[in-house]
């Protein structure tokens, strides 16, 4: 019963649960959009740990028959890669909106903010 | 060996993410993720993924501090200390992690070889490969190649993002956004007048721009590729930024024409996916464009499509740079 | 072969020059000394591991680029010390010996 071999799938859990509880707990929206950050990444370490072979090295063919023989997988990778880019896109038009929703309100804190909804 | 460096570093990763979120300082938030992104591409490199974490070393380190600076810059930059405890959303976490965790005892241990992932389609990509696609970096084998669809939706995606954030940001605002010492920003452009930062910024931008031409082109004989170059570049635009003020790099590098080079980018990608049709084979079938030798048309096809990616994604973090940055002098 | 040893001490010299910068940030009473003890680790600390590294790769690509990376650490580790106490002064953080400082100097 090798639990030690499971310590990336921990961690993996652990920072899904700080991300996840951010969103959910957290007042300010750039508070929150760090969270979600967080998540993704955590995601992304799930991806890249299932791709892991013990003894197996980045999946570049060199050449030399030694490092040839085993790879690890290439396919996680190669969703990770857009993934990451694609989620700093995302991060930067949430900070857009952030910017423009504290030029009208003045503020972001969420109950600033629906405070003055349900004055208005 | 290197399995108690793995776990340390994983451990630093959970401990620099709770001091994140603990932080109350906005400022001091965001320079923590971009400790914690650095820590993560140490971990991925530690799990073989040489591609992986130059590109999230260059974006989550490099970029991503930049923009929630810049953002942070135009909002508050403390957060109020909410009151009232968080119950429910507490359980709900800490329940579903009870739950994740039990589920996975059963996973298969990392590192292990006959997990079910690596018995089906990767050993197909890692046998065919020299033989359809002759070039060393099997990653962008299989994302420019093989998996080209996702990857021409995701440079889509990325430059929808771009087209947001300046369609977002285009409004006049009604009431000047609180930028600290705005005043002294008139005067003192960027950060001309420190001398050090200056001269060593300046020796830096084009090694930093060499580099990201050296990791476009090479991604396919080693870790590298379009999107990571794409950072890159918009990492040395950004420092130029940075030093000589945000009003000179948008003097240098126009919202207009840079909204022209994303789209000039993904018209790339899917042209030459056009190109292959025209020419009687399928869309983004690269064996069209050298019909007597498909290797070579699947080499060259791969060149053009990184450079597309690499295209839009510079421009559409430079062009977010820009928004944000200048905002305040909108 | 004795470069082998020279190597390994070099990187003994290194681990330790990164644990004294370490000892450094925790222990020193000031943010001016504290960003003193941790330069002592992104320079000494760490060009001492990389001419290591380098002595133990030979004459291969790899020792220049080790060489390389060397050199923009050694252009940019100053700069951002230099950047961090600037920006420190600039916002009012003041040292903790500055008031046995003479009038015209305190910051």
């Amino acid at each position: 019963m090798n639990l030690l071999g499971l310590y990336n799938y921990w961690v993996y859990l652990f920072l899904l649960l700080v991300g996840m509880y951010t969103v959910f707990a957290k007042n300010n929206y750039v508070k929150r959009l760090i969270g979600l950050s967080i998540f993704q990444s955590a995601v992304f370490l799930l991806f890249i740990s299932m791709d892991k072979v013990a003894g197996g090295t980045g999946p570049i063919f060199t050449g030399n028959p030694v490092t040839d023989a085993v790879f690890a997988n290439p396919l996680p990778q190669v969703l990770i890669l857009t993934a990451i880019v694609v989620g700093i896109a995302g991060t930067a038009l949430g900070l857009a909106i952030t910017v423009r929703i504290r030029e009208e309100y003045g503020s972001i804190e969420e109950s600033d903010i629906r405070k003055m909804d349900d004055q208005s | 060996m290197i399995t108690v460096f793995d776990y340390f570093t994983l451990t630093m990763v959970a401990i620099v993410a709770v001091a994140t979120i603990t932080s109350s300082n906005l400022f001091v938030a965001s320079m923590w993720s971009g400790i914690y992104s650095l820590l993560m591409a140490c971990n991925f490199f530690i799990l073989d993924a040489a591609d992986v974490a130059l590109t999230e070393a260059a974006v989550g380190a490099g970029v991503s501090t930049v923009l929630y600076m810049g953002a942070l810059s135009l909002t508050d930059d403390k957060e109020q200390v909410s009151r009232g405890r968080k119950i429910l959303p507490l359980l709900a976490v800490v329940a579903l992690g009870l739950i994740l965790m039990i589920v996975t005892i059963e996973h298969p241990r990392v590192g292990d070889i006959n997990a079910p992932i690596h018995q089906h389609v990767a050993p197909w990509y890692i046998e065919k490969t020299p033989e359809y696609i002759n070039i060393p970096n099997l990653v962008t084998a299989i994302l420019a190649s093989f998996r080209g669809f996702d990857t021409m939706g995701e440079v889509l995606v990325i430059f929808t993002a771009g087209i947001g954030v300046i369609s977002v940001l285009s409004f006049k605002p009604k009431r000047a956004a609180s930028v600290s010492g705005s005043e002294l920003g008139k005067q003192i452009r960027g950060l001309h007048h420190h001398a050090v930062l200056r001269v060593v910024g300046k020796l830096l931008i084009p090694i930093i721009l060499l580099f990201g031409l050296l990791v476009q082109f090479h991604g396919k004989y080693s870790p590298g590729g379009g999107f990571s170059a794409g950072a890159l570049f918009a990492a040395a635009i950004m420092l130029y930024g940075i030093l000589e003020g945000a009003d000179r790099s948008a003097h240098a590098m126009p919202q207009a024409v840079m909204l022209k080079l994303a789209a000039l980018g993904c018209t790339i990608y899917t042209g030459v996916g056009f190109v292959c049709m025209l020419l009687g084979h399928h869309f983004l079938d690269y064996n069209a464009l050298w019909p007597s030798n498909p290797k070579l048309g699947q080499y060259y096809g791969i060149l053009m499509v990184e450079f597309g990616v690499g295209l839009t994604v510079t421009a559409v973090l430079i062009m977010i740079f820009n928004a944000i940055a200048n905002r305040a002098t909108y | 072969m004795w470069i082998e040893w020279l190597a390994y001490a070099l990187l003994a010299a290194g681990s330790f020059f990164v644990v004294v910068g370490a000892i450094g940030v925790l222990r020193m009473p000031d943010l001016y000394t504290r960003m003193h003890a941790s330069s002592v680790t992104e320079m000494l600390g760490s060009m001492l591991i990389i001419i290591g590294l380098m002595l133990l790769t030979g004459w291969t690509l790899s020792t220049f680029k080790l060489f390389a990376i060397m050199m923009f650490l050694f252009f940019t580790a100053p700069v951002a010390s230099y950047a961090m106490a600037n920006a420190a002064l600039l916002s009012g953080v003041k040292p903790q010996l500055a008031d046995e400082l003479p009038e015209e100097k305190r910051p």
